[in-house]
């Protein structure tokens, strides 16, 4: 059984017009909303810190799956956030990249699979590891769309 | 003082993001057609491979050096650019978009609140390098000539990790003894054979000639600006365009073919394509253009030919300038109805938009013409600029060349004879979400 916590959200300060591209609107006729749209809603803006730093992913492999990262998942991976104990990083090993979990144990630093079919990876030379950057969302698709037809294009 | 923040290597360093095992190795970019070197790492540069070097005779050295060559991929490093160009804004009050991997930063009256220049500029530089993964060089100095010199050095000179500062007149002395006079910012190259019978060969020798000697020798008034700006006079400010993009004073579009051309309507496909995209640019950067020229060139190297190689013809335009992609179209059409010759063989073509301006400034109109040339497209003007804001728009949110004109298109299946070889180009990684980097 999922609990939810549910917030109490302010009175909105501002009404954000949405633009309603379902309606047709007769050619060379001005559409009397057209004077009310504010801005739309800009997903980038909303959710990453850095835009300029942040880069899409897509995942491949089941290593990640406890963290809820499947194949076919987009990522949202900064570049610009430092790398800390329980991030879940674009690491490159041995001039690929992959992704893991950074963590500390001890005295000793970690690449961790979020799957126990997958081995963890020590990093012993500090030098041979480069963190490409931080995972900062994930975009899951449930409903098989856009996303998952662009990985059947793939193979 | 001004800064010039210059990308190192910056088509190989935007292939290195992507491709991490590109590191240490030598790797070079190649020019449109996989034709000839044209950004190398440092490691490549190391193997005495030259700029601009033939890619079949670098191919071996590379294999040798277990090294990689790849295709151009400009839709990555345009991209990256952009990141890169985005950071330097968020430092510097003002930002001049010099090339793809160029910027001049104002950095007058930083000092203030943010420490010395030195630590800002490393923060600017690390922030670059942190966001994008792109390192840079950075020259400072009082103008921006003397920034070019500054930011070349630094190139040069690994040990100064990156920046060179020249802000005093012993290390401008120094700097200036330390260039040959053809690597000064707007000298090039017939200049410096000139200097050089005049016993000029450093920059610093022609930061001493004198203003009579300038105007005469170098072009008059440009000239004595240029030894000004060598001597620590500003005499050029920044140009930030509006949107922070670089507004051009021309634009071109030019492309050797994948193949030998001879076919009239292949060669027109070309060069469709080409002032398609021209005019394009043309209307993102909202000027309108007075002079069209386009050209043709044969294989140079063929021995059988007779010089001259490229012919070309320029038109100003009958119906006042325009940025309406269908009106160049039909110019550029009879252009190269002129210069087509049946049964020679082309590798080359490419188009140039000159005299650029605003629409609606001091336009002329012509005295016997109606305002809008309607001789040339039959649609009214304002619906003509409708058409060209919707192809634009169209193509912008469902990719180039989705709407484009009928000149260009192939046969289904069939790749258009024109386009250029490019076996060797990595993916689109952050424009193109099939084209992304797959991790496990």
């Amino acid at each position: 059984m999922t609990s939810i916590e549910l917030f109490e959200v302010g009175e909105p300060t501002t009404t954000l017009w949405l633009p309603v591209f379902a309606s047709l609107v007769p050619a060379g006729f001005p559409s009397p909303a057209s004077d009310e749209l504010e801005e739309l809603f800009d997903l980038n803006r909303i959710l990453f810190r850095h835009p300029e730093a942040t880069y899409l992913i897509r995942v491949s492999g089941e290593s990640m799956r406890g963290a809820e990262i499947h194949a076919g998942d987009l990522l949202a991976v900064d570049k610009h956030l430092e790398a800390d104990h329980n991030h879940i990083v674009v690491a490159v090993v041995e001039g690929e990249c992959t992704v893991k979990r950074l963590v500390r144990r001890g005295t000793s630093w970690w690449l961790q699979a979020e799957n126990p079919a997958y081995a963890d990876y020590e990093i012993t030379e500090p030098d041979n590891l480069r963190i490409w950057g931080v995972v900062t969302h994930v975009v899951h698709e449930l409903i098989p769309g856009k996303l998952t037809a662009l990985l059947r294009s793939r193979d | 003082m001004y800064g010039l923040v210059d990308c190192n290597n910056f088509y190989v360093s935007c292939e290195r993001v992507f491709q991490p095992r590109l590191d240490n190795r030598p790797v070079v970019v190649l020019s449109n057609n996989d034709g000839n070197v044209v950004s190398r790492s440092a490691e490549a540069k190391q193997l005495g491979i030259p700029m601009g070097a033939p890619f079949f005779e670098v191919r071996e050295l590379l294999r040798h050096h277990q090294g990689h060559a790849l295709s151009s991929n400009y839709a990555l490093y345009g991209d990256m650019s952009r990141r890169v160009m985005a950071r330097l804004a968020a430092h510097a009050p003002a930002v001049e978009v010099y090339s793809i991997d160029e910027a001049f930063l104002d950095l007058h009256g930083l000092t203030t609140y943010c420490g010395t220049l030195d630590t800002r500029v490393q923060a600017i530089r690390r922030d670059v390098l942190a966001c994008t993964g792109i390192p840079t060089c950075v020259g400072v100095a009082p103008t921006k000539t003397l920034a070019k010199v500054a930011n070349r050095l630094a190139k040069k000179h690994p040990e100064l990790q990156g920046v060179l500062r020249l802000d005093t007149a012993s290390r401008r002395e120094r700097a200036l003894r330390a260039l040959p006079v053809a690597d000064v910012w707007g000298i090039g190259y017939q200049y410096a054979g000139k200097l050089a019978t005049h016993g000029i060969r450093t920059a610093w020798e022609l930061s001493q000639v004198s203003e009579a000697w300038a105007r005469k020798h170098l072009g008059g008034v440009v000239g004595w600006r240029l030894v000004q700006e060598l001597l620590g006079q500003p005499c050029q400010d920044l140009n930030p365009s509006e949107d922070g993009t670089l507004a051009r004073k021309s634009i071109s579009c030019s492309r050797s073919f994948g193949q030998r051309l001879t076919a009239f309507d292949d060669l027109w496909g070309a060069m469709a394509t080409y002032l398609s995209r021209a005019a394009e640019k043309l209307r993102a950067q909202g000027d309108q253009a007075h002079i069209l020229t386009v050209y043709l060139s044969q294989d140079r190297y063929d021995t059988r030919v007779p010089p001259p190689y490229t012919r070309s013809t320029t038109l100003t335009l009958p119906g006042g300038p325009t940025s309406d992609t269908l009106q160049l179209l039909a110019y550029a059409r009879r252009m190269l109805e002129r210069l087509y010759e049946p049964g020679r063989v082309y590798v080359k073509a490419g188009v140039v938009l000159d005299g650029l301006e605003r629409p609606g400034r001091g336009q002329q109109l012509s005295l016997f013409a109606p305002a809008s040339s309607t001789a040339t497209n039959p649609l009214s003007d304002v619906r003509a600029q409708q058409l060209m804001r919707s192809l634009d728009a169209l193509n912008r949110q469902f990719g180039r060349g989705t709407v484009r004109p009928a000149a260009t298109v192939t046969a289904a299946g069939q790749s258009a004879p024109w386009q250029g070889k490019a076996q060797h180009k990595s993916q689109a990684f952050t424009t193109r979400l099939e084209d992304l980097l797959v991790v496990g």
